[in-house]
């Protein structure tokens, strides 16, 4: 099970409070734990990744292990500790003054 | 007794003023949808209880939220609790979903406009400013958009489909952001014909189409704007806000970035109707409820101040539908107010007297109960107001 923890807005819409969990059965990437969080949750479709090109909203960040990994290729393998359930993958909203 | 309900957008979430018909005594519910920014929030002439509002996010992007009970609660469209998804597992609806039509059968697929640096740039779609429900069928809703383009459900909001024919009408690449981006932020709907529709576009101008939304003109003839190259360009005029009396749906009043105009051919020719205005800046316009010759604007310094001359906030009421402007001020600030009002954060209701609301970026809800003659603070320190809708309830 992946362990997933998204930004507080995300957990309104979703309602949900506290970590979501996916379960995936193939390799466990960003693209993989998006496409299980919006089927899950199908009203987040859209506010992750845009509905069109599929990129990454550019004010949010995936983190995990103290490691950001926004950047990666989203079909890189997230790391172990994330596949086993250990650590979370963290969506973060970036900060912003207002 | 009848009474108001107010629909107020703000920076920060949704917030919902009630009053009976007095209008003296104020509940406030909110915010809903806390920490979003919420453009628009408007009420189905056909079902009271039928809201739909635009929730949006520099973070999460848009989402389309609706209510079937006056604002108690809110879904989005489609994806209730516990039924998120068909049996197959497939999301039910995709209510913020807006994809622009670049497809072949529509005839003319329209990819580009005129972007700051004088280049085409992609239509990108970022939010929607304005939510416009039919004025018979609860289910169906038009949403204006920025980078401009109209939008329209029939099914509640759960998906969205483009009426491509206004970007793809000929002058779509001529098109061009202003600085607050490329909005489509006006959808006036003719009460007495069903097919009439009206939209205004910042920064291109007006438009109408007499087909229910499949073929479009531009309606800008009159319109002069010192800041495009051709003053009296067919396009490219910053057109800040539309309003019609339903008494009178070819009598057409405008405030555009600089002048208020006036159509009496339902946007064939505007004639400017300004007058002794001490500014003809301003963003929102509308009508008297009762009296269609009776117009309110509030005039802004200028498009570097956003701020009433002086800092005295005034609404200006014609009698004479332009032309001779009163200023009214009782229970206004008239010194050191430097708010402004933007273009969809004004409304009136149809109570005998007619109700005036405006809101303020300074986050006062202002209402007068007696068509502007006196007004008083609603609410004092919400969230920057983007915009005010009002239903009158039986």
């Amino acid at each position: 099970m992946i362990r997933v923890v998204l930004p507080q807005h995300l957990r309104g819409l979703a309602h949900v409070t506290g970590e979501v969990q996916v379960e995936i059965a193939g390799p466990v990437t960003q693209r993989s734990v998006v496409d299980a969080i919006e089927t899950s949750y199908p009203m987040l479709r859209g506010t992750i990744r845009d509905h069109v090109t599929q990129q990454r909203r550019p004010f949010l960040r995936f983190f995990a292990c103290e490691e950001d990994l926004s950047h990666e290729s989203i079909d890189a393998p997230l790391p172990e500790a994330v596949v086993s359930g250990k650590e979370p993958l963290l969506i973060i909203g970036a900060i912003a003054g207002g | 007794m009848s009474g108001v309900r107010l629909l107020v957008g703000t920076r920060k979430g949704a917030f919902i003023l009630t009053s009976d018909g007095k209008r003296k005594q104020w509940d406030v519910s909110g915010p809903h949808f806390a920490g979003w920014e919420v453009y628009h929030i408007k009420g189905s002439a056909a079902d009271p209880n039928r809201l739909y509002a635009s929730q949006t996010s520099g973070w999460f992007g848009q989402i389309i939220q609706r209510s079937d009970d006056g604002g108690k609660t809110w879904t989005q469209p489609g994806t209730p609790p516990g039924e998120r998804t068909t049996p197959e597992g497939m999301p039910k609806a995709e209510s913020n979903k807006f994809v622009y039509d670049v497809s072949a059968e529509t005839g003319k697929p329209l990819t580009t406009h005129q972007f700051y640096d004088g280049k085409q740039h992609p239509w990108e779609f970022k939010r929607v400013w304005h939510v416009e429900p039919s004025l018979s069928d609860p289910d169906t809703v038009y949403a204006g958009v920025e980078d401009a383009a109209l939008f329209r459900s029939t099914d509640g909001g759960k998906n969205w489909k483009e009426l491509s024919g206004l970007r793809g009408h000929g002058t779509g690449p001529k098109w061009q952001p202003g600085a607050g981006g490329m909005c489509l932020h006006t959808i006036v709907l003719d009460p007495t014909n069903p097919k009439r529709i009206f939209v205004a576009i910042s920064a291109a101008g007006a438009f109408r189409s007499d087909d229910a939304g499949e073929t479009w003109k531009p309606i800008n003839r009159g319109l002069k704007s010192q800041f495009i190259p051709d003053p009296d360009a067919e396009v490219g005029h910053c057109v800040h806000r539309i309003a019609m009396h339903r008494a009178k749906p070819g009598v057409l009043f405008m405030q555009k970035h600089w002048d208020v105009m006036r159509s009496d051919n339902a946007g064939d020719s505007w004639q400017e109707v300004s007058g002794d205005l001490p500014s003809d800046f301003g963003f929102p316009i509308d009508v008297h409820a009762h009296e269609p010759e009776t117009v309110y604007v509030v005039p802004i310094k200028s498009d570097g101040e956003h701020f009433p001359p002086d800092g005295k906030l005034r609404v200006y009421r014609s009698r004479t539908g332009g032309n001779e402007w009163e200023a009214l001020t009782k229970g206004l600030p008239q010194k050191d107010c430097y708010v402004n009002v933007l273009r969809d954060a004004m409304a009136v209701d149809s109570l005998d007297k007619c109700g005036v609301y405006f809101g303020t970026t300074g986050g006062q809800v202002y209402g007068s109960a007696d068509a502007g003659d006196t007004w008083a603070p609603i609410v004092r320190d919400l969230p920057a107001v983007l915009s005010v809708e009002v239903q009158t309830l039986p």
